[in-house]
């Protein structure tokens, strides 16, 4: 280890060390199954919009968005513009319905509109899918970091990742994990804006030249995907996954029942699209600093590490050394935060539909409440982590993409539809859920195999969101109609207290 | 007080009935019975409905049409303003404050509509 990577080795220590810290300092609060699962729905709209900014914005954000605008152009400002869209989308459609609900998790969510344990099932499937899928990528942008800031090797950054997540998690439960991620949206926008400063002002001091056109500008400047027809069917793609996944990513929905009341809900998303805004305005400017310092990352098909390695290469000496610690210091931020809550959501369902229902081994009691949602955690974690090691490239912002389609696919038309048509039906959501799953699923798994479609076929599987939400929305619809009988007998009801304010409810 | 000095002018009542439920006051069910209660809370969802509508159709207007126009009009990609391309300052910067401007917006809107329906519902039960 040679002595230019201390700052980033001892800035990594720090991040995990004081996550641990607030973890467990505010695990003395932390004492019932409900501040375990909800933080006893007491968490304040300002607290509570931190904590979703900093579990929301993970390393894709804070790494991947700059990279990608670095090489691909205007085009990929849809994500960070999809990812905050979607936060807009779900506050309209869900945010406050979905709190008065009552429920905690989305299968509890579906249980309790439709009265059905099969939908229940269905949808604790796909919740693990979706987790997983998005769990993967932050594993493996976690080894990718540790890897370009410290020289470690690859397996380190997932398995440091996933052992402060399940002893955080486990410890802690929702009431501490939330003080930990607030105070990480606010580490990872100092981690970005202060480099961020100290750069534009070596630039300025440099008389602001240009970028260095290497890169082909005309397709770098439009904000359309490349080919014409099928570019402009990818970029709307991606628009209907991110506009419309946001509200169906477990972790996201969870985090909606630590508000104390609907009204708090709303004002919380209001708050959290301030956030998202204010941070997504550094990726591009680091962009546009890439291009005029660091096309030979480019070029070295590195662009993934560039906000990484930007300060070093516009400040060589301890200056820019520094500033790369404080970026890596983020960037792990980013890795746990984002991890943490998605085991959170996962381990929560598994804990309430796998762990806590299995007999203990040679005694006749089952795990209740908190040390079920432990050992879910502990699962939680260990399927993607190895996953992520044995299988290592699976792409950090393609799988993210993915995770998005699959969310909206599923969980989308389960929410709007039950939280603003009666006349859903527990076989028609089912139905649905199986349709745009395996729709969405089949496409996922097709764009990994080495066996890849080119052409408008190749598009329509990479991207499969746009005709996945129709379809699932359409059998979603059909089957309930042709299910009327089945439509449950409370649903007038359950709809009435989704949509009643606290301040008239009985 | 005004008693003391008869030369103000009477002060006139302009507030509603009192907006918040005091604790105790009996409540019929708010389902989609055919109560009053009901038929309000019908009048509340489709409010609320054709709100969400409208932010969303806003949306899909200002921001979900931009792929189109550029698919369109890709000389407009080339346009600079201030050294910015036109894109990026679209898509990088300006639909932010769009965004939470439309939240902001939908926010007091939705809320309007919930007091107006604990409003209506405080009236008819005095």
């Amino acid at each position: 280890m040679s002595l230019d990577v201390v700052p980033g080795v001892v800035a990594v220590v720090l991040v995990t060390a004081v996550t641990l810290a607030i973890g467990t300092y505010r695990q003395r609060f932390s004492r019932t199954t409900s501040d375990f699962f909800v933080a006893s729905r007491t968490v304040r709209p300002g607290l509570n919009a931190s904590a979703i900014g900093g579990e929301y914005l993970s390393g894709a954000s804070f790494l991947g968005i700059a990279g990608l605008l670095l090489v691909f152009g205007a085009d990929m400002l849809w994500y960070p513009v999809g990812f905050t869209a979607g936060y807009l989308v779900l506050l309209v459609l869900v945010a406050a319905p979905l709190r008065r609900s009552g429920a905690y998790t989305l299968p509890d969510f579906a249980e309790a509109r439709l009265g059905s344990r099969g939908v229940r099932a269905a949808c604790s499937v796909l919740v693990v899918a979706v987790g997983w899928l998005y769990l993967l990528p932050q594993f493996e942008g976690a080894g990718l970091t540790l890897a370009a800031a410290v020289g470690a090797p690859r397996w380190v950054g997932a398995v440091v990742v996933g052992v402060v997540v399940v002893v955080g998690v486990g410890s802690g439960g929702m009431r501490a994990i939330t003080f930990v991620q607030a105070f990480q949206y606010w580490l990872k926008l100092t981690a970005l804006l202060v480099p961020l400063a100290v750069l534009i002002v070596v630039w300025v001091g440099e008389g602001a030249p240009g970028p260095v056109a290497a890169t082909d500008t005309a397709q770098w400047s439009l904000p359309l995907a490349a080919g014409g027809g099928a570019g402009l069917y990818a970029t709307y793609s991606l628009i209907v996954a991110t506009f419309l996944g946001t509200m169906g990513l477990p972790h996201v929905a969870v985090r909606f029942y630590t508000n104390p009341d609907g009204g708090a809900a709303r004002r919380t998303t209001l708050v959290v699209l301030v956030l998202l805004g204010v941070f997504y305005l550094l990726p591009p400017a680091y962009a546009f600093l890439g291009r005029v310092y660091g096309e030979s990352l480019a070029a070295a098909g590195r662009s993934d590490v560039m906000v990484l390695e930007l300060p070093r290469l516009v400040l060589p000496g301890v200056g820019g050394e520094l500033l790369t610690a404080l970026v890596t210091a983020g960037a792990f931020a980013a890795f746990l935060s984002t991890s943490s809550g998605l085991a959170v959501a996962v381990a929560g369902v598994l804990g309430q539909d796998v762990t806590g229902r299995l007999p203990l081994l040679g005694s006749r009691t089952r795990l209740d409440g908190v040390p079920a949602f432990r050992l879910g955690a502990v699962i939680a974690v260990t399927v993607p982590l190895g996953v992520s090691l044995l299988v290592p490239d699976l792409g950090v912002a393609r799988s993210v993409g993915l995770a998005f389609a699959m969310a909206a696919s599923t969980f989308c038309p389960l929410l709007v539809l039950g939280i603003w048509w009666r006349g859903l039906t527990a076989p028609g959501a089912v139905a649905g859920l199986v349709a745009g799953g395996l729709g969405c699923g089949g496409a996922i798994v097709t764009t990994f195999s080495p066996a890849r479609l080119s052409g408008w076929a190749g598009v329509l599987l990479e991207q499969p969101a746009a005709w996945s939400v129709p379809l699932a929305v359409v059998v979603m619809v059909g089957v309930s109609l042709a299910t009327r009988d089945r439509v449950p007998p409370h649903a007038g009801r359950f709809l009435a207290r989704l949509h009643t304010p606290e301040s008239v409810r009985t | 007080m005004s008693e003391s000095r008869p030369a103000r002018p009477a002060r006139v009542r302009v507030t509603g009935p009192p907006r918040h439920v005091r604790p105790g006051t009996p409540r019929p069910p708010l389902d989609d019975s055919s109560t009053l209660g009901g038929v309000y809370l019908g009048s509340l969802l489709r409010e609320q409905g054709r709100l969400a509508l409208r932010v969303l159709g806003l949306l899909l207007a200002l921001v979900g049409s931009l792929p189109l126009v550029f698919h369109l009009l890709p000389g407009l990609a080339d346009v600079q303003v201030h050294g910015l391309g036109l894109p990026w300052l679209l898509l990088g910067v300006g639909v932010y404050p769009l965004l939470v401007v439309l939240g902001w917006r939908y926010v007091r809107r939705a809320e309007r509509n919930e007091r107006d329906f604990a409003d209506l519902l405080d009236e008819r039960r005095g």
